[in-house]
């Protein structure tokens, strides 16, 4: 669009046809106040704060919904501007109550900056304030009327942001109040939006109330441990006994690839950190029960029991199952702990998207995988199976977002009308399981159309559907674990013009995972085993068989064939119905945050740290790699990286062959709650001037680690600037040797919702009060109706 | 739910009248609370349903005007204009007089829910103020003694 010209304080600026004022001030520095006015969100031109003058208009004028003309000249700071303004201050203050000492925003008040500005101190209103009782609509979300300023931020961010539309304005002028959609309560995604956006403390959290004032906090940017999104969230942590404690999550400074988005779990569920039944000392078996035990302890025994195992009965006898939530650096440790120390590919995780025949699929075309970013902006979107608005709550938004604001063509394949639909220009509605017929039909194969024939989508339909997709260009599409394999890969062959690809998996790291190699048969960057020798010389003894999987090592495990099992952040008894008997004569080794249905069978059990405890990398299932920075401590666990270390240097093996020790050391991650008081950076030094290191040295380093698969895992040489300033960077895909691409049979997607996040949680207080965790899905209701 | 044949058609018609479904909501609301006596719960969901809103968004509407209402109020709603032209030509005096003949307030009802009284604003009949409306009857130029009749015979009306 043509520039415009304008003046504001006689400061000259140009900006596009069509830019908001308030924008365009904003865009030169020049702050003009508001409530109401939202960017992404719809005008309301409520608040009356952003009155500014604009010469030849016979009044003040809102900034915020007047669009730049040719020659307009506007004063933001006259006398009459700053009157208007601290007038309005007053009426808005008629009400509000004088509790800003013990309202949970004091200090980050919109409301009180303003009143700091504008000296609206006095009042000359002498009628008694209305007063109304706080009301909880959810664990989540109370709300105090009197504190209410009516910008209807919330309201809009629900229905418009969310598409929930579970708050509403009720009653009229000065008894207008925010009402939630049932009665007296919310029943809502409860992702806590209306709370964040709140420019005052009318909308208040259940888990961040009257905790902590807002100055006493720090805050540590990082990236959600629950689904595959990798929303970057903001933690305010407090200094508290043994060390940092998270009290609050948000990402009110709107970096990263989720800008102000949180959902539920993001933003609350962090509290299992804290649940009483959280592991905080290592377990021994002794006597058939587990019992506590010291570090030493623990870690010499597992470290005896598996160099005796490795030594008798070699490493095939042996199987490590990693994790999808610990880091990139914890993970690609771990299979190189497996490969180079316990000499097997025994090595597996809970596969929840075919991650290797998608890879394959793209190989040789640079840039085909889109990013979370790339949703927002996409012309079209082609969404198959999956329900991202439980699953992918970020993916969902970005997506919402982007036909809101940027008018993208959204098309739906799935196999009952998912939320999104609403946002959908088309929606092919399949039989159930029928996802890989449809990419097959969408990649051209008439045959399958048969298939999908429903009462809703007749042939017509879907020749319309694909030629409607084939017009497009720039498509990015998307689609979930129903899609795996040879389907796959001919969809990701068939669509050209630009198009760009998301896989999704289910877990914070399920493609950092899946990218780092814990694969029986794929090394890091989903090579071959014959490529060994190309991570370096110590690779060359790594076994070219291919190892067990999951399913072969439980069958192993029955055939008394399988010594030791080494499982870190992983419950797969649980998950995959194992056998419990299948392990009784295995030397099983479990590192996880609680005691799960597999830490139960094991001989010893080590207390792990999570994701919030710790720094090392993510990578979303977009293939976005991000940065995770330690925030909370816990007394007594470990993070799983410097576990894997120590259990090797106990076996003997020369550790720095397994971790790089980095001389230009960052920062190194020792975590426990360290310091002055646990002594343990002293026994650091120490041990490092045993070994002849320099102090600054650890084998713990996360960000060494990080260097090293930088240096050697294809696709992850990205800028280290862009990372460290706490940006999202994308990974290539392209260029990668193609690896194993049979169809994955041992894919489990996990089925979480908004309100679940497997073992985590099971044990978040949070996520197990929300009444909607209750309630049963859309879609669970829909296939209820269907059977009857 | 189901209204009366009547007000199925009007509903209908009243759908042809917008370029918005959701702009028929208020006189929806209207046409249902004179069938229903007011807006109840059930009203609320069936007119959500039919104009594809949430419940709450149709509760935002109906609170937001005073002529809506979501409790049953007495048969005869009597609304007596105070606004200026009325009030200049003694509608409090009347407006007193009524409460004190029914024994009942700003928005309250006679014990037998024969009447409902309110104060309104201006409805429009400043030429022959003071002014009340009853329902939708419009009696002008009041009087205590008028408003007597008119109490009387509204009674009388009932009781045959």
């Amino acid at each position: 669009m043509a520039d415009v010209n304008i003046t504001v304080d006689g400061r000259k600026l140009t900006a596009p046809a069509g830019t908001l004022l308030i924008e365009a001030c904003k865009s030169v520095g020049i702050e003009v106040p508001s409530f109401c006015y939202y960017p992404g969100l719809s005008l309301q031109g409520a608040c009356r704060m952003c009155l500014v003058e604009i010469a030849k208009m016979p009044k003040l004028q809102t900034a915020c919904t007047t669009v730049i003309q040719e020659g307009m000249a506007v004063t933001t700071a006259s006398d009459t501007v700053h009157q208007a303004r601290k007038a309005m201050l007053e009426f808005v203050l008629q009400n509000h109550p004088l509790d800003c000492p013990v309202c949970d925003a004091g200090g980050e008040c919109e409301l009180q900056d303003m009143t700091f500005s504008y000296g609206a101190s006095e009042s000359k209103l002498i009628d008694f304030k209305n007063h109304k009782d706080e009301e909880q609509w959810s664990p989540v979300v109370f709300f105090d009327r009197p504190r209410c300023i009516l910008c209807y931020r919330c309201v809009r961010v629900c229905g418009e942001g969310m598409d929930v539309w579970a708050l509403g304005i009720q009653n009229r002028g000065a008894l207008s109040l925010i009402a939630p959609n049932q009665d007296d309560h919310l029943e809502c995604e409860e992702c806590g939006m209306c709370i964040d956006i709140c420019p005052v403390g009318a909308l208040t959290s259940g888990a961040y109330r009257y905790k902590t004032r807002p100055w006493e906090m720090n805050h540590v940017s990082t990236v959600c441990l629950h689904c595959a999104d990798g929303c970057k969230t903001t933690l305010g942590v407090r200094r508290q006994g043994s060390g940092n404690q998270i009290v609050r999550g948000d990402n009110r400074d709107k970096s990263g690839i989720n800008g102000d988005f949180l959902c539920i779990k993001g933003r609350y569920a962090f509290d299992f950190i804290e649940h009483p039944d959280r592991l905080k000392q290592p377990l021994v078996r002794k006597n058939g029960t587990l019992t506590p035990a010291s570090w030493e302890e623990a870690l010499e025994l597992v470290a005896l029991r598996f160099r005796e195992a490795r030594d008798t009965d070699g490493g095939a006898s042996m199987g490590v199952i990693g994790s999808s939530r610990t880091t990139n650096e914890e993970n690609y440790l771990l299979q190189k702990f497996a490969r180079l120390v316990l000499r097997t590919n025994n090595i597996d995780h809970h596969r929840t998207a075919d991650f290797p025949a998608f890879v394959n699929a793209l190989s040789g075309r640079a840039h085909a995988t889109a990013s979370m970013r790339d949703v927002l902006s996409a012309p079209a979107v082609l969404l198959i199976g999956n329900d991202p608005t439980y699953q992918h709550p970020l993916l969902a938004w970005q997506i919402r977002t982007n036909v809101r604001l940027h008018g993208a063509r959204l098309y739906v394949v799935n196999s009952w009308p998912i939320k999104l639909t609403r946002q959908a220009k088309e929606f092919l509605q399949i039989p159930e399981g029928a996802e890989d017929k449809a990419a097959a039909f969408l990649a051209g194969d008439d045959s399958a159309a048969d298939a999908l024939l429903t009462s809703k989508t007749t042939r017509e339909k879907l020749a319309g559907f694909r030629e409607k997709l084939q017009g497009e260009q720039n498509l990015v599409v998307i689609f979930g674990s129903e899609l795996r394999g040879q389907e796959l890969a001919a969809l990701v062959r068939a669509a050209a013009r630009g198009a760009k690809y998301i896989c999704l998996g289910d877990h914070a790291n399920s493609r950092g995972a899946a990218d780092m190699g814990l694969y029986p048969d794929l090394l890091p960057g989903y090579l071959p085993l014959s490529e060994a020798a190309r991570f370096g010389e110590p690779w060359k003894s790594v076994p070219q068989q291919p190892g067990m999987d999951l399913e072969a090592m439980v069958a192993a495990g029955k055939e008394r064939k399988l010594r030791t099992l080494y499982v870190v952040g992983s419950n797969p008894v649980a998950r995959y119905a194992i056998d419990p008997f299948a392990l009784a004569e295995t030397f099983v080794v479990v590192e996880d945050l609680f005691l799960t249905e597999t830490a139960d069978l094991a001989e010893v059990v080590l207390p792990a740290a999570c994701a919030y405890e710790k720094s090392g990398s993510f990578t979303n299932t977009c293939g976005d790699l991000q940065l995770l920075r330690k925030a909370g401590d816990c007394e007594g666990v470990k993070p799983d990286l410097e576990i894997i270390v120590r259990i090797a240097e106990l076996m003997g093996f020369d550790i720095q062959q397994l971790a790089p020790l980095d001389p230009s050391g960052m920062r190194a991650d020792f975590g426990e709650s360290r310091g002055v008081q646990s002594g343990e950076v002293d026994q650091q030094a120490i041990w490092n001037r045993r070994q002849g290191y320099e102090p600054r040295v650890s084998p713990f380093n996360p960000f060494a680690v990080l260097k090293e698969i930088q240096r050697v895992v294809p696709g992850y040489n990205v800028g280290q600037l862009e990372l460290l300033s706490g940006n999202d960077v994308h990974t290539a895909t392209a260029g990668r040797a193609p690896g194993k691409t049979e169809a994955d049979r041992f894919i489990l997607p996990s089925h979480e919702n908004l309100f679940t996040s497997g073992t985590l949680g099971r044990y978040s207080d949070v996520l197990n009060r929300v009444i909607e965790a209750r309630l049963r899905l859309p879609n669970e209701k829909e296939k209820e109706i269907a059977a009857d | 739910m189901q209204f009366s044949d009547q007000l199925e058609k009007r509903f209908a018609e009243l759908q042809t009248h917008y370029p918005i479904k959701r702009s028929a909501l208020v006189p929806m609301l209207l046409y249902a609370q004179d069938e229903v006596g007011h807006v109840s719960d059930e009203v609320v969901h069936e007119i959500a349903a039919r104009l594809d809103l949430t419940d709450l968004e149709v509760r935002n509407v109906v609170s937001y005007y005073s002529m809506l209402h979501t409790k049953p109020i007495g048969k005869y709603n009597i609304q007596v204009c105070t606004n200026i032209s009325c009030m200049l030509r003694g509608a409090e005096k009347v407006f007193d007089h009524i409460r004190q003949r029914l024994g009942i307030g700003h928005k309250q009802d006679t014990p037998d829910g024969l009447f409902h009284l309110e104060e309104v604003e201006c409805i429009g009949a400043c030429c022959w103020a003071p002014a009340m409306q009853v329902n939708y009857t419009y009696h002008e130029n009041l009087t205590t003694e008028k408003v007597d009749e008119v109490l009387e015979s509204l009674r009388k009306k009932e009781t045959q």
